[in-house]
């Protein structure tokens, strides 16, 4: 009964045909985030083009939730500043942070369009780090192509 | 509903326990989740859930008898002293010696392993020769397996670099087995110590302790078994395994969380030095240096945990008054009609070995098109709670090209109705993600 509200249709969808899947050329930084508990994998590329994200490419594997958080994830950051999808990320943590609090995911709506979907997970504890991977990956992507490009700008990047 | 619980159409055979009787020995079993569902608890293998009589006997030590062990000259300090002591002398006549001194209380499988790790690098360093016998270093060797837990992996792995000893492993076949053809290569003259797990907590397989143990004599090296997944489940005897060491956990057979098991060969543990050093440890203590007490105490540093250790007991006097054979046999029915059911199901793969011989109750599986997560969400949401993942045996799902597992470990309480609610509930998963 409570199923429907973690797996909306719009996540599966994102599961079943991922959007923006494949490692592409060329990149400025790649990342391999890994989820300790679970085993769940993600290596994610980021292209640069100036302040902002031309395009996300990954590869992983891992359940429903994880593979469809980052294919929603492309769709939002792709071609946006760097620092409007880093708001957007932590707009995604609010929204992982709510524990299906209603209220939380209208305020969010417009920030996360699909990526407003995965509401019902923040009722599931064990599923939210499904679900925040791919964001952190992207952070700490992000924070190291702009540090390539800018090498005296300290990014507080982790060595995952 | 007995019929269902005790034997449903198509099981092989009437069930050794009388599950229902059981089951009422647990609170926790009469409370539902997920809005109003039966628990269906199959995840022993991860944490077993608890008898009333493992709670009174704790609840009983604090109402009446709590005080710090082996200190103290008032009564509660007595009878706390002899009520541990007793558990200790309850959990040794359970691995089947006399000699109590062999048992070390530690925190854990975990720690207990640790213990040991720790103690034959500290060996290398010791200042009292006594001590220094089975010191690990250059040129020494290590063996350990691909089935391992990570517990009784990560510590050896430790070990190694403190030391400088190197690690080597028996690998495994694809039908879920330890690979035991090179064995008189991997164990050899430089081998210092086997460390072996008895039941595979992933496949659940079942390991020839003779053979290792012979091979690991041959060369002088020691044996240490994780019992973790085995001292639960089946009838412990530590004269007839031959190891050195034998580690479990309380909290997986039925005991309190935060009390395990090391027992050791006398002698072996004798003339080790100590990991955790601190009170109750010592013999003689001066500001210049300090002396240690024999085994057990030596290795039992700080306020030891009495009320766990009396719970332990009261899970020991629990199981065997089941009986120990009954509680393997009933498990055993159990994974029959799991296996069965399971691999009737399109789209199923158990890991594992595919039949009950050698194997305990641990069944692990994939469904072909959804992620174990995704399985352990969906039969969560119908009362039924297993464990998915790597199960903290990273290397063994790596080993047979999955990600991760599904799975469902068997206790005193299960029924084959909890089999008939898994299987249904994977056939449920496969119909909501419209695959099988």
């Amino acid at each position: 009964m409570q199923l429907e509200s973690m797996y909306q249709e719009i996540i599966l969808d994102h599961y079943r045909n991922p959007h923006g899947r494949g490692l592409r050329e060329p990149f400025d930084a790649e990342v391999h985030h890994v989820n300790p508990t679970c085993g769940d994998e993600v290596t994610l590329r980021v292209r640069l083009d100036g302040g902002s994200i031309a395009d996300v490419s990954y590869e992983g594997m891992g359940c429903s939730i994880s593979q469809a958080s980052v294919s929603a994830m492309h769709d939002l950051v792709v071609g946006r500043t760097v620092t409007e999808a880093l708001a957007t990320g932590e707009d995604f943590m609010t929204l992982m942070q709510s524990k299906g609090d209603p209220a939380v995911a209208d305020k969010l709506e417009d920030s996360l369009e699909d990526a407003v979907a995965f509401a019902g997970v923040s009722k599931y504890p064990a599923r939210v780090k499904c679900a925040l991977m791919s964001w952190m990956a992207l952070k700490d992507a992000s924070a190291r192509a702009l540090s390539a490009a800018h090498p005296t700008t300290p990014t507080g990047g982790n060595d995952s | 509903m007995t019929a269902t619980v005790s034997r449903p159409e198509g099981a092989q055979e009437a069930l050794p326990l009388d599950v229902e009787a059981i089951r009422a020995d647990f609170p926790i079993l009469s409370r539902t989740v997920r809005g109003g569902k039966r628990l269906v608890y199959l995840d022993s293998g991860a944490t077993a859930q608890k008898p009333r009589q493992v709670l009174d006997a704790e609840r009983a030590f604090y109402e009446q008898h709590n005080a710090a062990v082996h200190r103290g000259a008032h009564q509660l300090a007595e009878e706390a002293t002899d009520r541990y002591e007793e558990a200790r002398r309850t959990v040794a006549r359970f691995l089947g010696t006399d000699d109590e001194r062999e048992v070390v209380f530690t925190r854990s499988t975990t720690e207990g392993i640790n213990l040991v790790a720790y103690a034959l690098s500290n060996a290398g360093t010791a200042k009292e020769a006594a001590f220094r016998r089975y010191a690990v270093g250059q040129g020494d060797e290590i063996v350990v397996t691909e089935m391992e837990h990570h517990a009784n992996l990560v510590p050896w792995q430790q070990l190694c670099e403190r030391t400088g000893a190197t690690l080597r492993w028996l690998g495994l076949t694809d039908d879920g087995r330890l690979d035991l053809s090179d064995l008189g290569t991997v164990v050899n003259e430089r081998t210092r110590l086997v460390a072996v797990t008895q039941q595979s907590n992933l496949l659940g397989t079942i390991n020839p302790m003779g053979p290792i143990v012979a091979r690991a004599r041959e060369v002088g090296a020691l044996v240490l078994v994780d019992g973790a997944q085995s001292v639960p489940h089946q009838r412990a005897d530590v004269a007839a395994m031959g190891a050195d060491f034998l580690v479990f956990s309380g909290h997986k057979m039925l005991g309190p969380s935060g009390i395990g098991v090391l027992w050791g060969r006398y002698e072996v543990l004798d003339a080790l030095p100590p990991f955790l050093t601190g009170g109750s440890m010592i013999e003689v203590v001066r500001m210049e240096g300090s002396t240690f007490a024999a085994p057990p105490q030596r290795f039992e540093a700080g306020v030891p945990m009495a009320a766990q250790a009396v719970g332990l007991a009261a899970a020991v006097d629990y199981l065997e008054r089941l009986g120990m054979r009954e509680v393997e046999a009933h498990e055993k029915a159990l994974t029959a009609y799991a296996l069965e059911r399971l691999s009737a199901v399109p789209g199923v793969a158990v890991i594992g070995p595919p039949d009950t011989v050698a194997r305990g109750g641990a069944v692990s599986f994939t469904v072909e098109g959804i992620h174990p997560h995704d399985v352990g969400q969906v039969l969560d949401d119908l009362g039924i709670a297993v464990r998915v993942g790597h199960h903290c045996a990273w290397p063994v799902v790596r080993r047979y090209g999955v990600p991760a597992t599904t799975r469902a470990t068997f206790y005193v309480h299960n029924g084959y109705d909890d089999v008939d609610a898994l299987v249904e509930g994977v056939r449920h998963a496969q119909k909501f993600f419209g695959v099988g």
